[in-house]
């Protein structure tokens, strides 16, 4: 039991990331380090293959996209106490539409297909979501189980639909035919001179409105009190009249229509077609995003950033460094993780004690509190 | 332990300059205390007063700031209860620490085990176990489980417990909140025998009942301060409140008779089953006219706490009909309880920190829990301003402290949390009001304003179900008593004449039988 006085909001939201972040760094310059490594050398270019010039940045954000999304996703899940693993396959699923109808349209204009996709994408990854949902609402199946196990069956649909439905006859991979213009979500390249020949689209900012409306949704709706309330305590929301099985159906199927938007990114903005595994893994990501950034909009959009910078600076550093490859990437992204949220933790009691013993104007108010108390 | 050859006026425990701060809140302020050996020690103060706190610096929970501690004269810097415990200090915590689906042995060795293998451990624990029991009069079964054990028998596992494990000073934190009235006689005969042996006893307790009844000397604590040290032979309740709250306190609760009118509530033949699918109320009727207070007298788990739930729309009932206002009420899904408030039902529940509270939410936000979908809250998007505005009125006229409708739940004492919820349920002028456990953990001064609020809504006319397993609260509140045992109800009585020993024994199931043979 910590007998310490929380932290302020800005140390705990910005002082004790930063803190973590850089004790993940540490932690991988050594491993750097171990290698015979020049570890300043490495996150130097890790940096500079991140922000160094508009190309990677145009890199950077469009990961960060994808994570923003799937961040989202598990963000507002967690509000309402539900753990939602299966973004992975939600955005797979969200692939089905969002490719569905930009074949079928294609030959229209962006505009059109655009919107269209969106509410498939939605769609496709909200029904991926809701059925777990519906399965834990209804049947007390657990979620963390089911969406889990709906990844597995969303790879394995994908894998037929491309191969027996989307795949034209001329076209040896599992890959449906490239989308004509008009079914292309325009690049920010073409707007904007930096960024050209980067996979960075109009979906950023779709993330963006995205990471508003959440904002909006869980703090400011009256479904966004019912879904906190069910988070923090399902039986005051029984006590309350809310029904935890429709709010526990609605919110998984808003955190996968989230999750879907990454089908929007990738199939519409940069593949222009449907391919096998599409998602990478930015699900999964999404998990280490929303835990590092608090399930906060803010928090989700910084940690976005910091987990596209690392993808793209990562993906540059084995060019400059030929000493490590690709696999001491995924290390330092695994460190990140850890530190940022696994063991969040760590530094919070130093911290409050640190902080305590800095500011005496604390202990005066503490006092000054204290006597209100006993003349009241 | 050295007890016996130390002069019998030496102190067990000493306490000199303890402070101890959670951030802002000094929880206590160069406390001194000292504990005679071989007394009875009470200690009282309203919620929030420190009594928790201090106890936990002395058992090890928490470590002071600053300031002594003597065990047998003796200074000690106890780090934590392991240390506690090898000092000779036990402690009986409020809620048991028992593992329930162990026997009672399984129970007293855990964590003092002897070797890897348990059986050597439970061999000598029988022994030691069954001198124990009878060197104290505290006769339970080792065998048994705790899960089929009454409260006041596990109450008992849990002081074995401490005893094995060589404590000489005993403290027990609110031990009789959960007991009957003749099991709480039970442990103050067994806390008397501890005393006849030598033994130390620190109580922990809001009910100064008790403390007149049992301890030798008495200390108060009010807001984080000790206020004074008693001889209990010396004081008397009226002196002991005024100390706890630091003004004159009614202790008895003024009403007028009451003027019931139409019923406004009724319920006929309702079964409601628990969550193990075991059947708690049985085939249970009655009814609530408006301007007056029914009672639902007996003891915790009789099927009081499932019945309001099923009133109130938050478990399914099995069978049976609520009739509020006449109009049959459908309650059963698990969004029952909003239909039952659109109906003009308000509900202040047992457990407001489970039930009745968000208490991660700011105090504004739980001021709507349950109203939150009213139109006046704005439409889809919540009217932030508005709540707000209510809320601030509400903490104003009922009076909760501190003031600040941004302050997180759990951070107000007990007794304002229940007043944020009476608020919210009162405001709102319900045709009827379910009141579970009102002044359950909430200090004198909150309890008397509470009493005062409820009657208040009695004389304006509306139908008020209390149900509280404190007999007294009901015997001055209610105009009208139903003792519920095993499910149903086994007799109504009129408050003015029953005496409480007519009571307790139909609460233990007695008198309906003799009354109806």
């Amino acid at each position: 039991m910590s007998a310490l006085r929380p932290l302020p909001r800005w140390a705990d939201v910005v002082l004790l990331p930063l803190l973590n972040l850089l004790l993940a760094f540490v932690v991988s310059g050594l491993v750097v380090l171990m290698i015979g490594q020049n570890p300043l050398v490495a996150m130097q270019a890790i940096v500079v293959g991140a922000f160094g010039n508009g190309f990677n940045i145009g890199y950077t954000l469009y990961y960060a996209t994808n994570f923003v999304f799937t961040g989202l996703a598990v963000a507002v899940a967690a509000h309402a106490g539900l753990f939602n693993i299966g973004g992975n396959g939600q955005a797979y699923i969200a692939g089905l539409g969002v490719a569905t109808v930009a074949l079928a349209l294609d030959q229209t204009h962006w505009l059109i297909v655009a919107p269209l996709a969106f509410l498939a994408a939605a769609f496709m990854g909200g029904l991926w979501a809701f059925i777990p949902g519906w399965l834990q609402a209804k049947r007390g199946s657990h979620v963390v189980i089911t969406t889990i196990m709906f990844n597995f069956i969303a790879s394995a649909i994908m894998v037929y639909m491309l191969n027996r439905v989307f795949k034209p006859a001329n076209i040896m991979g599992p890959e449906s035919r490239t989308f004509a213009e008009g079914g292309r979500l325009p690049k920010l390249g073409e707007f904007f001179g930096p960024f050209q020949h980067t996979p960075v689209n109009l979906s950023i900012f779709v993330a963006l409105v995205a990471l508003v409306a959440v904002y909006v949704l869980i703090w400011h709706t009256k479904f966004g009190y019912a879904l906190r309330t069910l988070g923090f305590n399902p039986t005051a929301s029984r006590y309350a009249g809310i029904s935890n099985s429709k709010t526990i159906m609605i919110t998984m199927t808003l955190s996968g229509a989230l999750a879907g938007m990454v089908a929007l990114n990738e199939v519409m903005g940069v593949q222009n077609r449907l391919v096998l595994d599409f998602v990478a893994d930015a699900g999964f990501v999404g998990i280490a995003v929303a835990l590092m950034g608090r399930n906060h909009p803010i928090g989700i959009g910084l940690a976005a950033l910091l987990f596209g910078a690392l993808y793209q600076g990562g993906n540059e550093l084995q060019y400059v460094v030929p000493g490590l490859t690709r696999e001491m990437v995924v290390i330092i992204q695994a460190l990140v993780i850890l530190f940022t949220g696994a063991m969040e933790g760590l530094f919070r009691p130093g911290l409050q004690r640190t902080l305590m013993l800095l500011s005496p104007e604390q202990k005066a108010e503490a006092v000054a509190r204290g006597t209100v108390k006993s003349e009241s | 332990m050295a007890a016996a050859s130390a002069p019998a006026d030496s102190w067990a425990i000493e306490l000199e300059k303890i402070n101890k701060r959670f951030g802002a809140v000094h929880a206590n302020k160069d406390i001194d205390l000292k504990v005679r050996r071989g007394t009875i020690h009470g200690i009282v103060g309203e919620n929030g007063a420190g009594k928790s706190t201090l106890m936990s610096i002395l058992y090890g929970f928490y470590t002071a700031d600053s300031g002594t501690i003597r065990v047998n004269g003796e200074v000690a810097h106890i780090t934590d209860s392991r240390h506690a415990l090898a000092l000779g200090i036990g402690m009986v915590h409020q809620h048991f620490m028992l593992v329930d689906n162990f026997s009672v042995l399984e129970n007293v060795v855990l964590g003092a085990e002897d070797s890897g293998f348990i059986k050597p451990s439970l061999d000598r624990a029988r022994r030691e176990l069954d001198q124990l029991e009878r060197e104290y009069e505290l006769e339970v079964d080792p065998d048994a489980i705790i899960e089929d054990i009454s409260v006041g028998q596990q109450q008992r596992v849990e002081i074995l417990k401490a005893l094995y494990r060589g404590a000489e000073t005993l403290i027990l934190d609110e031990p009789t909140g959960v007991l009957t009235p003749k099991e709480a006689d039970d442990l103050f005969r067994v806390l008397e025998t501890l005393r006849a042996q030598g033994k130390t006893v620190i109580l922990i307790t809001h009910k100064l009942r008790e403390i007149m009844a049992i301890t030798d000397y008495v200390s108060v604590m009010r807001q984080g301060e000790m206020v004074d040290t008693l001889k209990t032979s010396e004081t008397n309740p009226e002196q002991l409140a005024e100390l706890m709250v630091g003004r004159r306190v009614l202790l008895r609760v003024e009403k007028g008779p009451a003027n019931p009118g139409k019923t406004l509530l009724e319920v006929q033949n309702l079964t409601v089953a628990d969550d193990m699918g075991v059947v708690r109320v049985k085939d249970v009727s009655f009814s609530v006219r408006a301007g007056e207070i029914v009672g639902i007298a007996g003891v915790s788990g009789n099927g009081q706490s499932e019945l309001l739930e099923a009133i109130t729309g938050m478990r399914d009932q099995k069978s049976g009909k609520v009739l509020l206002n006449g109009n049959e009420m459908h309650l059963r899904g698990d969004d029952g309880a909003a239909r039952a408030r659109a109906g003009g039902l308000a509900h202040v529940p047992e457990d407001r920190q489970r039930m009745g509270l968000v208490t991660q939410f700011a105090e504004w936000e739980n001021s709507i829990l349950g109203y939150h979908n009213s139109p006046e809250y704005g439409g889809a998007l919540l009217d932030i301003a508005a709540v707000k505005k209510q809320a601030a009125e509400r903490i104003a006229t009922f009076d909760v402290r501190p003031a600040n409708i941004n302050l997180k739940s759990s951070l107000f004492s007990g007794g304002n949390q229940q007043k944020i919820v009476l608020a919210r349920e009162m405001e709102r002028n319900p045709d009827v009001l379910v009141v579970g456990q009102p002044t359950r953990g909430v200090d004198i001064g909150a309890i008397e304003f509470i009493h005062n609020q409820i009657i208040k809504m009695r004389d304006a006319g509306k139908a008020i179900l209390l149900v509280s397993v404190e007999l007294d609260e009901i015997r001055s509140l209610a105009d009208r008593i139903l003792v519920m045992f095993d499910g149903t109800i086994v007799g109504e009585a009129d408050p003015a004449t029953a005496t409480e020993g007519e009571l307790g024994l139909m609460m233990a199931g007695i008198a309906n039988k003799e009354a109806a043979e």
